[in-house]
């Protein structure tokens, strides 16, 4: 028996390099052995990967893309399709927990500086994966044709039609294939979801793992692993990804399915976040719902597009705070990747931006008041702020730099509240200006005045 | 038990979602798609007074007897008069363009209305129909949930007629709105909220009160109402009862294999350093 499969396997790999791609990305792929917590869900986002393909492929076989069909077609699947209810759960607690994960992993990116050099191409393939898991959950949602999905998709397309020059209405009726979202919409909304973007998406993740196995991970401590090798080759600080990584990997995805299961099992709609009651009532181009929601891994652009007064620079706002992630490697260029090297004020820029997110994706979920606008709008300028503060903190600034860059933006920040100005929201807009005042002194002149923007020193070896 | 105390800790976990109130306090539902005997009467109320206007087209009859604990003969006598075999959805004959005319809206099919609005926004929607003699009423009737409602109130033979009455709103008040609403012995109350001119705001009750008694008592409708709801939710994701009791294995399984992916992770791991 065994040298029959050896034999098979000498068979395949005169024609196949099976081996070879074996050892090269797992059996003999080192990986740091320091990986922590963070370091589950590159992985985990490959199983929910698969798992909404797998499942998506079984809801295509009983999904109806007709705008008389979909909402009906849904409720079958529900109730009379053998299993449709779990399979339709798992696909819609899946798309949450993809951007969870997504975040998750991103966040990790930015707190041991995985997108700096030589990693640049590896963390662009991944916010192109980010930007089709984005078109492809936009695209997703319009298909049950209930009311939330068809205002959703009406706002979003709407947006394009804050471009100038007569392009915007072109490029919304482009999209839509109709003057308003039709059958005509939900049909190639429906092609993209299932073919268009899971191809291109599958093609992304290919090159991002292989960009990974080229230039190998990075870890918590920053290390290259690659410049500490023993006599024979291998990196003193790593370990084989298999087995070591598959099993521990295996564990991540064991306690990921127990959270999954437990929202697939008992609370799919997860109080609204996940599945909205609105998106129960069929679709209804005559009647708009009180409060057109996105799903909440689109509010804190959502938040940022609704606080700016002016909609087309609302609309280029929201655009940038997503594209804006692409050029990180070269924004932050500080020579220390990781958080636990560098200063406490990096560490503090890191926590607050990520405060900043949570905190304006809740505002996008909330109907507006002049109070969260005002917020929400504030919230936008740290956002923007911490990229700009990841350039300066790139190297060593002189007081001087740093007093001349703090004025620039006091006076850039009057002249926009000077634009903005509303003499009814006066004290809220003075009071609410401490926040940006309040970050710029913090992150400007603390480092001028302290020492607390002084960075560590990078170990030569892994630390744990 | 324990899918109790999962469902709890969930829901107190997701409580930070929205809830389609409208802003109004709105009275608790209670439900409980496990209590079969509640679904059952919930059933046979659906059956007999909503199923004329109401459609419930994405349930099966036989399906829903099978969920509550009833055979196809047991349906076939107590809740099939609107179709002819046991496999039918439960459809209406009523074209929508003839009730769209009669009732200014086609009446809604209502499947999926529990998930929509949520069983407490039902049932409070039920208990609150009052007798409104304003002549624009078509039917005489209104709610406070749903303001000016096109539905007349096809339970009153069960409730019989409520009457509003209004609660003593304080001289000089500048805008009064209603805050929520409350059970108090038979009458339901509406607390509103008045402002004064000096800012400050008084709370004014008005009432619902039972004027001309029907079959039931007020409890007793209330009681009747909750069953009704209840039937809604099971009908809005007849998968619910599968769901809850299948998960409670899945997530124990799933607990074991995590362990034991655990304990080859640990033993793998024991040589590293």
């Amino acid at each position: 028996m065994r040298s029959l499969l050896t034999g098979l396997l000498e068979w395949t790999d005169a024609r196949f390099p099976l081996t070879k791609l074996w050892n090269e990305h797992l059996a003999h792929y080192y990986a740091p052995k320091n990986f922590n917590f963070w370091y589950f869900f590159g992985s985990l986002a490959l199983l929910v990967l698969v798992l909404q393909i797998v499942t998506g492929i079984w809801l295509a076989m009983f999904y109806k893309p007709d705008a008389e069909l979909a909402f009906e077609s849904v409720e079958y699947i529900m109730r009379d399709v053998e299993w449709g209810w779990l399979i339709r759960y798992m696909h819609s607690t899946g798309a949450s927990a993809f951007f969870i994960v997504v975040y998750l992993h991103m966040f990790r990116a930015l707190l041991y500086g995985s997108y700096k050099a030589p990693r640049e191409l590896l963390w662009i393939f991944g916010m192109l994966i980010y930007l089709c898991l984005m078109a492809e959950a936009f695209f997703g949602y319009l298909l049950p044709w209930g009311q939330m999905s068809y205002w959703g998709a009406q706002v979003i397309i709407s947006l394009f039609g804050a471009l100038p020059f007569g392009v915007g209405e072109a490029l919304a009726l482009w999209i839509r294939g109709d003057y308003v979202v039709s059958d005509a919409t939900l049909s190639r909304f429906y092609a993209l979801h299932v073919v268009g973007i899971p191809l291109v998406l599958l093609g992304l993740v290919a090159a991002h793992v292989m960009a990974l196995h080229e230039v190998g991970s990075n870890n918590p401590d920053g290390v290259e692993i690659k410049k500490n090798k023993d006599a024979n080759g291998i990196p003193m600080d790593g370990v084989p990804f298999h087995p070591y990584y598959t099993v521990k990997d295996l564990w991540g995805a064991g306690v990921f399915l127990v959270l999954f299961a437990i929202v697939v099992f008992y609370a799919p709609e997860f109080g609204g976040w996940f599945l909205e009651s609105a998106n129960f009532v069929p679709a209804n181009p005559l009647q708009t719902p009180e409060h057109i929601l996105p799903v909440w891994y689109f509010t804190p652009y959502y938040a940022i597009l609704r606080a700016i007064p002016d909609k087309l620079t609302g609309v280029i706002a929201m655009f940038a705070a997503t594209l804006i992630f692409f050029i990180l490697p070269w924004l932050d260029r500080h020579p220390v990747k990781s958080v636990r090297y560098r200063s406490k004020l990096f560490a503090l820029l890191l926590i607050l931006f990520a405060v900043t997110f949570i905190v304006l994706g809740w505002l996008g979920t909330q109907p507006p008041t002049p109070g969260k606008s005002e917020l929400g709008l504030r919230l936008g300028e740290l956002y923007f702020a911490f990229f700009l503060m990841l350039w300066v903190y790139s190297k060593e600034r002189t007081a001087g730099f740093s007093y001349r860059l703090f004025g620039a933006l006091v006076v850039l920040l009057l002249i926009f509240d000077a634009i903005r100005y509303d003499e009814a929201k006066q004290g809220l807009m003075m009071l609410s200006a401490l926040l940006p005042l309040g970050y710029f002194v913090t992150f400007l002149l603390l480092p001028v005045h302290t020492r607390l923007n002084e960075s560590g020193v990078e170990p030569e070896r892994v630390t744990s | 038990m324990k899918r109790t105390v999962v469902a709890l800790l969930l829901s107190a976990w997701a409580a930070a979602g929205w809830s389609a109130g409208g802003g109004l306090d709105l009275l608790t539902a209670r439900t409980d798609v496990e209590d079969t005997a509640s679904l059952q009467r919930g059933a046979r109320i659906y059956v007999n007074y909503c199923l004329g206007c109401h459609s419930l087209s994405f349930m099966r009859y036989d399906r829903m007897g099978r969920d509550l604990g009833l055979g196809d003969e047991q349906v076939r006598e107590n809740l099939l008069f609107a179709a002819d075999k046991v496999t039918d959805p439960m459809t209406i004959a009523m074209r929508p363009e003839a009730a769209a005319k009669w009732f200014g809206v086609a009446p809604p099919d209502l499947s999926v209305t529990a998930r929509a609005h949520g069983p407490d926004w039902l049932y409070s929607y039920l208990v609150t129909f009052y007798a409104d003699p304003d002549p624009s009423r078509p039917f005489g009737v209104n709610n406070v949930v749903f303001g000016d409602v096109g539905m007349p109130h096809v339970l009153a033979p069960l409730q019989g007629w409520q009457e509003y009455v209004p609660g003593d709103v304080p001289e000089g008040a500048r805008e009064v709105h209603a805050v929520g609403l409350a059970v108090d012995g038979d009458d339901v109350l509406v607390r509103k909220s008045a402002t004064m001119p000096d800012g400050s705001h008084a709370a004014v009750t008005d009432r619902l009160t039972v004027a001309e008694p029907g079959e039931m008592a007020p409890g007793e409708y209330r009681g009747a109402m909750r069953d009704l709801v209840n039937f809604l939710v099971y009908a809005g994701e007849p998968s619910r009862l599968e769901r809850q009791a299948l998960g409670f294995w899945v997530v124990l399984f799933l607990i074991v294999l995590a362990l034991i992916l655990r304990a080859l992770y640990k033993e793998y791991w024991k040589d590293v350093h």
